[in-house]
């Protein structure tokens, strides 16, 4: 089994790991801590104290509200919502729509046909950070993407009690 | 009636192939009733083989899966296709009598199931009694509605006996070139049914005592172009099997027959329990969501009427972990199959999802139904991957499939996020196309066909470590290789003008997709040759993940009658690759020709390919990970100085600013700091709240103002699900009366029987 300590993992996040280091990681049995140290290389980055339950996405955390809320949280401190509503309903959308548009990000032909396919980009109304993309028709609803039973995960999977704020 | 009771008669005295005096339909039966019971594998709660004896059991797996292995790299040697011999599209597999995958080779693992859907076929349609299953009998199967990928996947099949019981089945598939469809080409386009897809091969007897029938020898070689190549390839799989075969015997004479069956029961068992675990090592218990889309821009296709459709296959996904670790996938909201070559079978998306899995979720050796039993999924009937109709085309199924999975690497993704596994995470994965695809008589005057498997080297989606690798993979085959282009060419009648990386194919972000690229091929020493292509060109099919871009959507390029033959004559410059920009397009410039296509329409009917004609294929780059703001400026430097973007994508997307010094960039890292800044500052300008957006949205919802191909999208989906209305209504807050229904579009409804609303009129009127 593997075991890596927090300076790992934090170069982890970091992405300067050699390949030669993630090949190893990857090809290894996963190692049970990793979870601990991982939350606890992010939530000394943060700049806030608000204990993280789960990394939810680049930038986003579910974290404990002392009130016993669970919100998604940026890491520039811009909270969003509680954590089983969506997220980028809160969050401050643009639509690329047009050929115009999308040829800010593509060259001529390699973007899609606006027409078939929009790009919607989501960011954060506290740091403008791009914090998730959709590729969809237009009309598509805008989709939950994760909804974690943070309660399973803790009590029957990890088998430890949820952090309180 | 007399005769037809004598006959039933004389099958029933036939003695039972299956254990015990079972027959295989029985054993089935049984397997599948205790399985369900349980929830174990044949109701094995404990592995009292493997926890007696561990070494002897491991020792029994490794000699079958090295065996396996080494099936198929030997049987290999004895294809001449590019496609098997150089990219390894083939795969072998042991199964037991009841058709469970025990342990497979390395190749396109994706067979697994589809081999095994072969075998229950048989089981189910009593083949113990007609046409019989004997020793040394072979079976061929390639029929895609019983559950294959499509029809140039063809299946070799051989029992395997021991002292007059069947022990196992051990099956070889390879990626044939040619199938005798409508269209030349392993996928071609063209096929709007199953009887354009070509020679369907349904679960046949073809040879007995280890003989080939001499009928079945000519009437397939009759049925198929690239006939030697289809030949050889028949001969690999026969040998694959026939070496399985004797390694399974080897290991019955030297550990009992008793042992082997003990030891087939518990490794699948032992497979399920490891998926259990990984699940749980790995995933967060909750739901996870997400969509697919592909283009069918069919509507100015040389095709029936009936199929002449612009429309999207759509693939919402919803992954369940439950509590205890199984997995249930559910594809709810999918849309209708059309008459057009990319349905599939639910086998087939369901098979594919473990050549996924096995790369990330359970990356070892241990592939076999062990996984599939702790898994479940929900696939619509009458969707795309599960059509109600046995005139559906499947010849190039890939073009939805590889769409429809690549939300899924995102889905896992989150939870990889979440637990810390990083080194995991994966944007999704490209569009492995174009397909280019040909056919007729080659250079060596036989008559052929080819479809290049350049794409099993497309870009791999970004990691939240890493970049994805450019130019390398494919998700079906985890052995990429673009091949030689000499072995290309001694194959195909076209000849190389380049190969160049695609600068912005990958998807940008803190960490970028892989970058695809593209191929120039030049026409040369055919005859009555026609050529096409098959890839997506008006989407992207592959999302982005947390804050990253889609993938590059993919486009044509094709010139013919051109006037190289006199450029190369008087010397003049003529294309050799580097048309790396299309919005600054060269090959143009160093050619004229009489047509030429530059467009969107990268799915294409055949057309006649001359000696210097020219074709473009375009392979698609991977998805990104990340805010591209995020991106190292030092990693944008190195990726604009070996030209694997473009230097205004680099300041408009990346926000960074360069000097350049005699075609080298280096990086301002002031300068960048502030247009990063400035970035931010413009997309909170140019940007409004979700809430408002969706409010001024809704009115384009309302009043219905979207393309036709969109709105029949939506409108296939509602007539099959009444949850994906629903929750498509709520989210939109629409009137009880909204409604798109197809029949109000004025597209052909040709085979569109299962439909809800109907269902509900004519209850009604009851």
């Amino acid at each position: 089994m593997a075991k890596y300590d927090k300076k790992r993992i934090a170069e982890l996040v970091d992405g300067t790991l050699e390949f030669y280091q993630l090949k190893e990681m990857m090809s290894d049995f996963k190692d049970p801590e990793r979870f601990d140290l991982h939350l606890s290389v992010l939530q000394e980055r943060v700049p806030w104290d608000d204990p993280i339950l789960l990394p939810y996405g680049l930038h986003l955390y579910i974290v404990q509200k002392k009130n016993g809320d669970r919100i998604v949280k940026c890491d520039c401190g811009h909270e969003f919502c509680d954590y089983r509503e969506n997220w980028k309903l809160e969050a401050k959308i643009f639509v690329r729509n047009t050929e115009e548009l999308m040829n800010e990000i593509y060259p001529k032909l390699m973007s899609p046909d606006p027409e078939w396919q929009v790009i919607r980009e989501y960011y954060c109304p506290g740091c403008a950070t791009q914090l998730e993309t959709e590729a969809v028709p237009p009309w598509y609803p805008i989709l939950l993407d994760f909804e974690p039973d943070i309660d399973t995960f803790y009590k029957d999977w990890l088998k430890k009690p949820l952090p309180t704020a | 009636m007399n005769l037809a009771k004598v006959l039933n008669e004389i099958q029933q005295t036939k003695k039972p192939i299956g254990w015990d005096g079972k027959t295989l339909k029985e054993m089935r039966h049984e397997i599948d009733e205790i399985s369900r019971e349980t929830g174990h594998y044949a109701g094995l709660t404990k592995l009292p083989f493997k926890e007696a004896d561990p070494i002897r059991f491991e020792k029994i797996y490794s000699k079958l899966r090295g065996g396996v292995v080494h099936a198929r790299e030997t049987a290999k040697k004895v294809a001449a296709s590019p496609i098997v011999e150089q990219e390894g599209e083939l795969c072998f597999s042991l199964y037991t009598p009841e058709a469970d995958s025990i342990v497979t080779s390395t190749g396109i693992i994706i067979h697994v199931g589809t081999m095994g859907a072969a075998i229950k076929f048989m089981i189910n349609n009593d083949y113990e009694d007609n046409p019989g299953i004997n020793d040394k009998d072979i079976f061929c199967n390639n029929d895609n509605h019983v559950g294959n990928v499509h029809t140039c996947d063809v299946h070799t099949l051989v029992p395997i006996f021991w002292e007059g019981e069947v022990i196992g089945w051990a099956g070889g598939v390879t990626h044939v070139i040619d199938t005798g469809a409508s269209a030349p080409g392993s996928m071609p386009m063209g096929p709007v049914q199953r009887y354009d897809d070509g020679y369907q091969v349904t679960c046949r007897k073809i040879g007995q005592n280890d003989v080939l029938s001499k009928d079945w020898l000519l009437e397939s070689t009759r049925s198929v172009r690239a006939v030697k190549y289809w030949t050889l390839d028949e001969k690999t799989r026969i040998a694959g099997c026939h070496m399985i075969r004797d390694l399974v015997l080897d290991v019955v004479k030297e550990e009992g027959v008793d042992a082997y069956k003990q030891f087939i029961r518990e490794i699948i068992e032992d497979g399920r329990r490891g998926f259990v675990n990984q699940s749980k090592t790995m995933l967060i218990p909750g739901k996870y969501r997400q969509a697919s889309f592909v283009d069918v821009p069919f509507k100015d296709l040389d095709l029936p009427s009936f199929a002449k459709v612009d429309t999207i296959l759509h693939t919402p996904s919803e992954i369940t972990v439950h509590k205890d670790g199984k997995l249930k996938i559910d594809f709810e909201g999918s849309n209708r199959w059309g008459w057009h070559p990319f349905n599939a079978t639910p086998v087939s998306i369901t098979s594919g999802i473990w050549v996924m899995l096995s790369q990330t979720l359970v990356p070892n050796d241990r592939i076999n139904d062990g996984a599939y039993y702790a898994s479940e999924f929900g696939i619509p009937l009458g969707s795309w991957f599960n059509p109600d109709d046995l005139r559906s085309a499947h010849s190039n199924t890939w073009h939805a499939l590889v769409a429809a999975w690549s939300p899924l690497w995102r889905g896992l993704s989150r939870a990889y996020y979440g637990r810390g596994y990083l080194e995991e995470i994966n944007a999704g994965n490209a569009h492995t196309s174009n397909w280019l695809m040909g056919g007729g008589y080659d250079q060596y005057g036989q008559l052929s066909a080819m479809n290049s498997f350049e794409t099993s080297s497309c870009g791999v989606g970004a990691s939240a470590v890493q970049d994805g690798e450019s130019h390398t993979a494919a998700l079906w085959n985890p052995e990429g290789d673009m091949g030689d282009m000499e072995i290309w060419e001694l194959l195909e009648p076209l000849v190389f003008l380049g190969r160049q990386i695609l600068p912005g194919s990958g998807g940008a972000g803190k960490y970028r997709g892989g970058n695809g690229w593209q191929s120039l091929r030049l026409g040369w020493g055919a005859e009555e040759w026609t050529m096409f292509m098959a890839g997506s060109g008006v989407m992207a099919t592959d999302g982005g993940l947390m804050g990253g871009y889609p993938a590059a959507a993919g486009y044509r390029f094709q010139a013919n009658k051109t006037d190289i033959k006199d450029r190369i004559k008087n010397k003049q410059p003529i294309p050799l690759g580097g048309d790396t920009d299309p919005d600054n397009p060269v090959f143009e410039t160093v050619m004229n020709a009489e047509a030429i296509h530059r467009d969107r329409q990268a799915v294409t009917t055949q057309e006649e390919f001359k000696d210097y004609d020219v074709i473009m294929n375009y392979l698609r780059g991977g998805p990104g990970f990340g805010d591209p703001l995020d991106r190292r400026p030092q990693d944008v430097e190195a990726d604009l100085n070996e030209k694997y973007i473009l230097l205004r994508y680099a300041e408009k997307v990346y926000g960074c600013v360069f000097t350049e010094n005699n075609g080298t960039y280096a990086i301002d890292l002031n300068a960048t700091e502030k247009k990063r800044k400035q970035i931010r500052k413009d997309r909170l300008n140019r940007s409004v709240s979700t809430k408002e957006w969706i409010n001024h949205s809704r009115d384009n919802v309302v009043n219905m103002d979207a393309a036709l191909q969109v709105r029949h999208m939506y409108a296939e989906s509602f007539a099959l699900s009444e949850k994906f209305t629903d929750e498509f209504k709520e989210f939109w807050n629409l009137p009880e009366e909204w409604m798109i229904y197809e029949e109000d579009l004025d597209v052909p409804l040709l085979g569109s029987r299962i439909n809800r609303f109907k269902e509900k009129k004519e209850r009604i009127k009851q």
